[in-house]
């Protein structure tokens, strides 16, 4: 504004200006409220619920809501139409790819069509072998009524698993009710489970008791100053602390302990033995003899 | 007493459909376009395959959104170079287009205002909140600041847009109410709402609307017989003027970020004053000094 002409002109910018800060005002908090509220929902929507399960190659679920642009070309080139994409109302963020083990399981296609459709790397394309796919990881969680806790031989899990022998093993072990037959526990490895989820939809329970969940719900994890003795020896090709002592047992001459059954006398008795003395009960030790001292 | 339907002029004058042209091909387009999107999941012919966010046609093409990109890239991802080359043929061509062609063009929520818009005028319903234009674009620096801040596509997990056109294809679920919302909240409590005052996607394709090539101009400006036909159509009146009535000197050439061609203006207009040229030649013609504005505008500029 020029000097001249002042009163008039100036009151206007001020109120002008005065408009145009008020309405800024209103602008931004306005627009801030609308900013809390779905920033909050996104907060919430990083919480995948334990069942969800991402495509092979997803990145960490933090990540992967950051570069997945929900173009659903994985859920396209999925050949077994296993992927969907979450709508609204359902409690996965929306529009993002996954799917339900005990509905579809992943079929591990060898070519991964769904990390090379992706658009984007929110499925990482560094995954080539699907083996190497770490989905979830399946955890034998109801141990009360798996069959095979309970004697039977349903195995349905170990014989579907795609990386039978190396992600589930049978592991036998003696069962206490019979006494005389075997159980044979399916255990799984997560160095080789991928999270397809084979096992779950195939448990033959009304609900599955082998579920996959998200690996760091699934894993637990020791302290990281803990080192296991044996592996470290293994590692290092020799004890790391002092040498093992040979083990002397120092048991009463003639005797020998025998694992369960306690002391008993050696078989082969000392190559001279002592006369035993008269009355006295052969290979018993003197101390116990008893009277005759 | 109904208000006088606009473009009856125009309909009078150069019959129904030259009065309905622009908006027939913007409704085969836009329909089309989802047509092409739909024809793989429901026909089983897949010449494209995914959704506005992000497609890929016969193999070849790909298609980004820019806008969903530019918020990846602020939650600190870096995408694989398919959905860079997808970004940017998209943004080439919305830059020859007009930015805002996306809007009118393609978006499907578009038939949903518009629908609304329509049933306002013919219910006479007038008024309501008044929000202001500018808020799509502090709308659009949140979304972008939430990107950043979240580390995921906050705006994605309620953006209007890519819900419905996803829905569409994908399965709508619950995405319906949302659209309902938005239907009436144009229809009852703000005109142009949506699409003329919230949309951040908008706001964004408006940003490269202020450079893109082609234009809708108001070549035939001095055969204006005010009638206002186009204004009361048009989503962003606010664009008009300086073009149609030469406010400050300005060129026949619309050059608002914010116009959308979508030629509603060159329907209703019995006096043929619109037509799409480009952004340049937009010079003030001397010879026929339209109105009194203009006239005072050239002295302005002399």
């Amino acid at each position: 504004m020029h000097s001249t002409d002042m009163h008039k002109p100036e009151k206007s910018v001020a109120a002008a200006r005065r408009q145009f800060l008020l309405d800024s005002a209103r602008l931004a908090c306005g627009v801030g409220l609308l900013g809390v509220g779905i920033g909050l929902y996104a907060k919430q929507a990083k919480a995948l619920p334990p069942l969800a399960i991402r495509p092979p190659g997803a990145l960490k679920e933090g990540d992967f809501l950051g570069a997945c642009i929900r173009c659903g070309l994985c859920v396209r080139d999925c050949p077994y139409d296993i992927l969907g994409l979450a709508k609204p109302e359902e409690p996965v963020a929306t529009g993002t790819p996954y799917f339900v083990a005990r509905q579809l399981p992943c079929e591990m296609c060898e070519d991964i069509p769904c990390v090379k459709a992706c658009p984007t790397g929110a499925l990482d394309h560094g995954l080539t072998d699907i083996n190497k796919a770490r989905m979830g990881l399946a955890v034998l969680v109801d141990q009360e009524n798996c069959l095979n806790f309970l004697g039977l031989r349903c195995d349905i899990c170990y014989r579907v698993c795609p990386v039978i022998d190396k992600a589930i093993t049978l592991e036998q072990q003696l069962n206490a009710r019979t006494g005389k037959h075997a159980l044979f526990i399916p255990v799984v490895h997560s160095d080789a489970c991928t999270g397809c989820g084979k096992c779950e939809k195939a448990c033959p329970l009304e609900v599955a008791a082998i579920k996959v969940y998200p690996r760091e719900l699934a894993k637990g994890e020791p302290g990281k100053h803990y080192r296991l003795g044996w592996v470290e020896k293994e590692k290092a090709g020799g004890s790391l602390v002092a040498p093992d002592v040979q083990h002397q047992y120092n048991l009463p001459e003639g005797m020998r302990y025998e694992s369960g059954k306690g002391l008993m006398p050696s078989e082969a008795p000392p190559a001279a033995p002592p006369p035993a003395a008269p009355g006295a009960q052969p290979g018993l030790p003197k101390a116990l003899q008893g009277g005759k001292l | 007493m109904k208000a006088p339907r606009i473009g009856a002029e125009a309909v009078a004058a150069k019959g129904w459909l030259r009065a309905h042209k622009w908006l027939l091909a913007r409704r085969l387009s836009q329909l089309g376009i989802l047509a092409l999107f739909l024809l793989g999941p429901l026909a089983g012919v897949w010449i494209v395959k995914g959704n506005l966010s992000y497609s890929y046609t016969l193999d070849v093409l790909p298609l980004t959104d820019p806008y969903l990109l530019l918020q990846s890239l602020l939650t600190r991802h870096l995408p694989e170079a398919k959905a860079f080359v997808g970004a940017a043929i998209v943004l080439a061509f919305y830059l020859l287009a007009g930015g805002r062609v996306f809007c009118s063009w393609v978006c499907p929520v578009n038939m949903v205002t518009d629908a609304a818009a329509w049933l306002r005028q013919r219910l006479g319903i007038k008024g309501g909140a008044h929000v202001s234009r500018r808020t799509r674009y502090w709308i659009l620096a949140l979304t972008l600041l939430l990107a950043a801040t979240t580390g995921t596509l906050a705006w994605e997990l309620v953006n209007p847009v890519s819900m419905l056109h996803r829905g569409i294809i994908f399965g709508l679920g619950s995405a319906w109410a949302v659209l309902l919302a938005i239907f009436l909240l144009e229809l009852f409590v703000m005109q142009d709402g949506w699409c003329g005052r919230l949309c951040p996607m908008g706001a964004f394709y408006g940003l490269l609307g202020k450079v893109s090539l082609l234009r809708a101009a108001a070549p035939r400006r001095a055969a204006c017989n005010d009638c206002m036909d186009c204004f009361a159509v048009c989503p962003e009146p606010q664009v008009i003027r300086p073009a149609l009535k030469a406010v400050g000197g300005a060129g026949p050439v619309i050059l608002a970020g914010n116009c959308t061609n979508c030629g509603r203006c060159i329907d209703v207009c019995s006096k043929e004053v619109f037509a799409f040229g480009t952004r340049f030649g937009n010079k003030a013609e001397k010879t026929t000094p339209p109105a009194r504005s203009a006239a005072s505008a050239a002295c302005e500029q002399g």
